[in-house]
């Protein structure tokens, strides 16, 4: 996987090398075709997005040890950690921003010491995941769309921006398996100021944008809902503005007919055209292979994972007839990782609880961010190894950070140790947004810094 | 250090000792031959006791993305047994779908020490070898599903060169690390895609014209000429419906005499008598699979109660849906590469389809004669838990205890099933060859599922019950590479266990026809597609045992 080796030494990183085939860990896509060039501790990206050149090409700041702001060796911040850790009677695991390996050691750590897990993105993930766990769903993966989506349809995310490669990658691709069904492609905006840039290109033969507040995503996902299982809407003309925000569809479907002094004569739905709606439902309906698209941190509306069940059972309904699937993008920060290694070892997704001993779970009990606000735990263990975004949330217990040197925090932590990013520091295995592909983590010599999975062992050691 | 067990009754069909008592002796992990002068470190005395290899089960879903999309899916499964932490091992969860480490604990103490997750995606792979990496206590290895991926789907159309084909497939079982082949609902998978919501043995794939009896024939083919030991693993087309065993037997004919295991075939054992045309078809199959002796099957038996199925057949999960129960299910198309369908269910007794389900499985273990070409499973989730296995036993070895049992069932299935006119009792003997001689010989594992010398020293010793139930669900020991691991039917040490995996000889020019493929269709890499060793290994935790293959030839 690696070639043109010009003087590769242990210890400080010196010479010219360059990696192909790497892996970016720095958004839920995981592209693995990057070619990054290191010269001495210096990275440069030839072909990731502007996120993947962010992150691989920061300057690491020097970064040491720190106990109570003191510097320290890396065997006292340990002690100091594991110290933290014995003391606590519920310990906080949280962060947990890394690769398989690290969620293997927090939920090692967290199993000896009664602790609680949790991802800093869970709540995101959740978004997702109450779905599966009421409803199930019927999902597809980035290559399937890639080769077979005559439909993309991308509801209230703004994908290029959060993910800039997807469109490059699985919508405007050069080469597809299939020309006959995903040689053309339909791309259906739904929501506002989501930038429709990428969506062009051979691939691409038509662009929809149904312009809708996030609050109201719900509303046209309904009226498409509704369409393509044959209901009859009713549907008022125009005022989008005279409908109470949070009324949803049913009211305005059961008031019958206008919904307030309106002044247009074109029906709407949340301020969008019906005729609008009506014409993506029929695209719908004629898909060989749609692909519903969201990325759930970014469906901020509230109980978005009733908006995101609407996605999966318009899905399910259209599935009867035709083929349609979704796709769940975002996975940021190693959460699909986090969420699925936890899953495999404890039967649950995160917020579990090890304290009777036994792994207990419960999804609004042991959300750490909440037994934060609360005043729950007392001690809070966060890992932070690949983005600076991941900062310490707010709190006055005492802290035990594993981060990134840069990593961005809004209060000094009781105890600082400095660690590697899975994929540039050290080797590491990590689970894709589709949570089905998982990719091998390159080490690209940066650093020195240990895996937080190693710095995590040694704290669980010193116990 | 030298271990002996004395004086017990053992039972090792590889090596033709049927109960007769022997002392066995164990250095440095693998067993050796008797030497009554040897020095022994530490003696156990097994005396009156039952000697076997350690349990082989070589067919449950352990690992995989289907199987952690199945926990996701059902938290209450897990809720009514959580299991806590000890000083030796790890908290998690059992039920249908236990967490890894429960699965390696609750194996070893049923006296297993070796599992096959036999249906892993080329695409899934490093996570189901992550997943079985975390699975303590058994080795292991993986059956890699190949039928509905494009890549051999456009060679067959394309109709590329048997050798290209034949590379492919080894490619295929070197990139992810796999030990045999196993094809699923062949060519269905892909053609569910395409909106085809059936596929007949010799109904043609819309897109590739090519239909399920040419994707079997050319894998068994492929795989023969490879020189793979275990044939290739066929879950079939049809499964579930009435009237399957038509499809079943065709299956078997178009084989003309080639090898090649039917997996879980209760569930493809379906006729079409009676009010509700539904019954059993297992007659036919069993008076079949005489005159086809290269054929090997594993039973998929049912049993009662709450379970979780999960399956790389997304055509057919899809179809069963409608029967969730809770309602509430998965299913994905995965990469150009497969799928799969995860749909929790629930087997009731008094359920006339169910209870023909349970008795059909049964029927299939007794009517078919050669316990060397029938293994002991459930097809662990989808017809139960694997923690049914000495359940299993008893009513394959007790005969008032199965006539007992078939009171409690819906008594109008037993009409459709010969199943109320078997007499047969299994003996210790072919209980041996069915869980750990039969399946050790049909993987090619060369050092398992046998207590002669050269062998690991993989030994259960039970404690003799005239109940076999409690009998094989609690041994009295169970040694993992000589090491004591299991008391009493209770984990006191803890190891790891090996990756098995088959590398069968390949031309490496086939990775330029591949590195092409991947680069315009596929979203990861050829090169990250393929699992290093060093992944499995990760740092000692793991280990790579590579079974022999036979010479590569060509026809």
């Amino acid at each position: 996987m690696t070639a043109q080796a010009e003087g590769d030494h242990l210890g400080e990183p010196t010479g010219t090398q360059t990696y192909t085939n790497v892996t970016c860990p720095f958004c839920g896509l995981l592209c693995d075709d990057l070619q990054i060039t290191r010269t001495g501790s210096t990275l440069e990206v030839s072909n990731g997005c502007p996120r993947a050149a962010a992150g691989f090409q920061r300057p690491l700041p020097p970064a040491k040890p720190l106990v109570r702001g003191s510097e320290v060796s890396f065997e006292e911040a340990v002690q100091a950690a594991a110290a933290l850790v014995r003391g606590a009677s519920l310990p906080l695991y949280g962060g947990m921003a890394g690769d398989v390996g690290l969620a293997r050691a927090v939920l090692s750590i967290a199993d000896r010491t009664g602790g609680v897990v949790d991802h800093a993105l869970s709540e995101g993930q959740y978004r997702n995941l109450r779905v599966v766990q009421t409803s199930g769903w019927i999902m597809s993966t980035l290559t399937e769309t890639r080769n077979r989506a005559d439909l993309i349809i991308i509801v209230g995310s703004d994908v290029h921006k959060l993910h800039g490669r997807f469109f490059d990658r699985i919508v405007t691709n050069e080469h597809t398996m299939f020309e006959e069904i995903g040689g053309k492609r339909t791309v259906v905006f739904i929501g506002e100021g989501l930038d429709t840039s990428a969506a062009t290109g051979p691939r691409v033969e038509e662009v929809i944008t149904l312009p809708v507040s996030k609050d109201r995503i719900p509303e046209v996902l309904a009226a498409i809902s509704g369409l393509v299982r044959g209901h009859a809407l009713q549907v008022p003309e125009g005022a989008a503005e005279a409908a109470p925000k949070r009324s949803g569809i049913l009211a305005t479907l059961l008031s019958g007919g206008k919904s307030g002094g309106s002044s247009s004569a074109v029906p709407e739905i949340a301020g969008v055209k019906f005729a609008d709606i009506e014409r993506v439902a029929e695209k719908c309906k004629n898909a060989q292979y749609g692909v519903m698209v969201w990325s759930p941190p970014a469906l901020s509306m509230p109980q978005a994972d009733l908006s995101v069940h609407m996605m999966t059972e318009i899905v399910r309904e259209l599935n009867l007839t035709t083929r349609f699937a979704g796709l769940a993008l975002g996975g940021n920060e190693g959460a699909p990782s986090a969420a699925s290694t936890c899953t495999w070892q404890t039967g649950f997704p995160l917020r579990v609880s090890f304290a009777s001993g036994a792994p207990e779970y419960d999804s609004y009990r042991y959300n750490i961010s909440r037994m934060l606000t609360d005043g729950e735990g007392d001690m809070l263990l966060w890992v932070a190894s690949i983005g600076t975004d991941i900062g310490l949330p707010q709190t006055s217990l005492p802290t035990v950070v594993l981060g990134t040197p840069g990593l961005r925090l809004a209060q000094p932590p009781t105890v600082y140790i400095p660690v590697g990013t899975p994929g540039i520091d050290h080797i590491g295995q990590m689970i894709r947004c589709d949570n089905v592909v998982s990719l091998p983590m390159q080490n690209l010599g940066r650093s020195q810094l240990p895996s937080s999975a190693d710095v995590l062992a040694a704290i669980e050691a010193a116990l | 250090m030298m271990i002996k067990l004395t004086g017990g009754k053992v039972y090792d069909p590889a090596n033709h000792v049927n109960g007769e008592v022997r002392d066995i002796y164990v250095r440095d992990g693998r067993i050796i031959a008797a030497d009554p002068d040897a020095r022994v470190d530490k003696e156990y005395d097994v005396r009156g006791k039952v000697v076997m290899a350690g349990g082989i089960d070589p067919h449950t879903h352990i690992g995989g993305g289907k199987v952690t999309i199945a926990r996701m899916l059902l938290p209450e499964d897990h809720e009514k047994d959580e299991v806590a932490r000890t000083e030796l091992t790890r908290s998690g969860t059992g039920h249908a779908l236990p967490s890894t480490m429960i699965t390696g604990y609750r194996y070893a103490e049923m006296g297993y020490t070796a599992a096959f997750e036999p249906a892993m995606l080329p695409a899934n792979a490093r996570q189901a070898h992550m997943e079985m990496g975390d699975t303590p206590l058994l080795d292991k290895g993986a059956f890699v599903m190949l039928g509905s991926d494009d890549f051999l789907l456009r060679s067959m159309a394309e109709k590329k060169d048997f050798e290209f084909i034949k590379d492919y497939i080894a490619w295929t079982m070197h990139a992810s690390q796999a030990i045999a082949m196993k094809v699923v609902n062949p060519g269905g998978i892909s053609a569910f895609k395409f909106n085809q919501r059936k596929l007949d043995l010799d109904e043609k794939h819309v897109h590739y014209g090519v239909t399920p009896r040419d994707i079997i024939l050319t894998l068994t083919r492929g795989l023969l000429e490879l020189g793979v030991a275990h044939p290739l693993h066929v879950h079939g087309c049809n499964l579930g419906i009435p009237g399957n065993v038509e499809t079943t037997l065709a299956t078997i004919r178009a084989t003309e005499g080639l090898p090649l295991h039917l997996t879980h075939i209760q569930f493809h054992s379906y006729a079409t008598e009676g009010d509700r045309r539904f019954s059993s078809g297992a007659v036919q199959i069993a008076d079949l699979l005489k005159k086809y002796p290269n054929i090997s099957i594993d039973v998929g038996q049912v049993m009662f109660g709450a379970t979780c199925t999960a399956s790389g057949d997304s055509m057919r999960q899809y179809n069963g849906a409608k029967n969730a129960d809770p309602k509430r299910w998965v299913v994905m198309d995965i990469e150009c590469d497969a799928g799969c369908g995860v749909v929790p269910f629930r087997y009731r007794d008094k359920s006339f389809v169910h209870a023909l389900q349970w008795a059909i499985g049964l029927e299939t273990f007794l009517l078919c004669e050669d316990p060397w070409r029938i293994f002991l499973t459930t097809d662990h989730p989808n017809g139960a838990p694997f923690y049914t296995y000495p359940h299993l036993i008893r009513l394959l070895m007790d005969r008032d205890f199965r006539r007992e049992t078939m009171l409690h069932v819906n008594p109008e299935a037993l009409k459709y099933s010969t199943l109320p006119n078997l007499d047969r009792e299994y003996s210790m003997y072919e209980i041996a060859v069915l869980t750990r001689a039969g399946p050790a010989r049909s993987l090619g594992l060369k050092d398992l599922g046998h207590v002669g010398p050269g062998a690991r020293a993989d030994i259960t010793v039970y404690t003799e019950d005239g109940n076999r139930e409690r009998m094989f669900e609690k041994p009295a020991m169970v040694f993992k590479n000589g090491e004591l691991v299991v008391r009493d039917g209770k984990v006191i040490k803890v190891v790891n266990g090996a990756t098995h995996v088959a590398r069968p000889e390949y031309n490496r020019d086939i990775e330029k026809s591949l590195k092409n493929y991947f680069d315009r269709y596929h979203t990861v890499r050829m090169e990250n597609f393929r699992l290093a060793d060093e992944e499995i290994i990760d740092g000692g935790r793991g280990e790579i045992i590579v079974q022999p293959t036979r010479a590569r030839t060509s026809s």
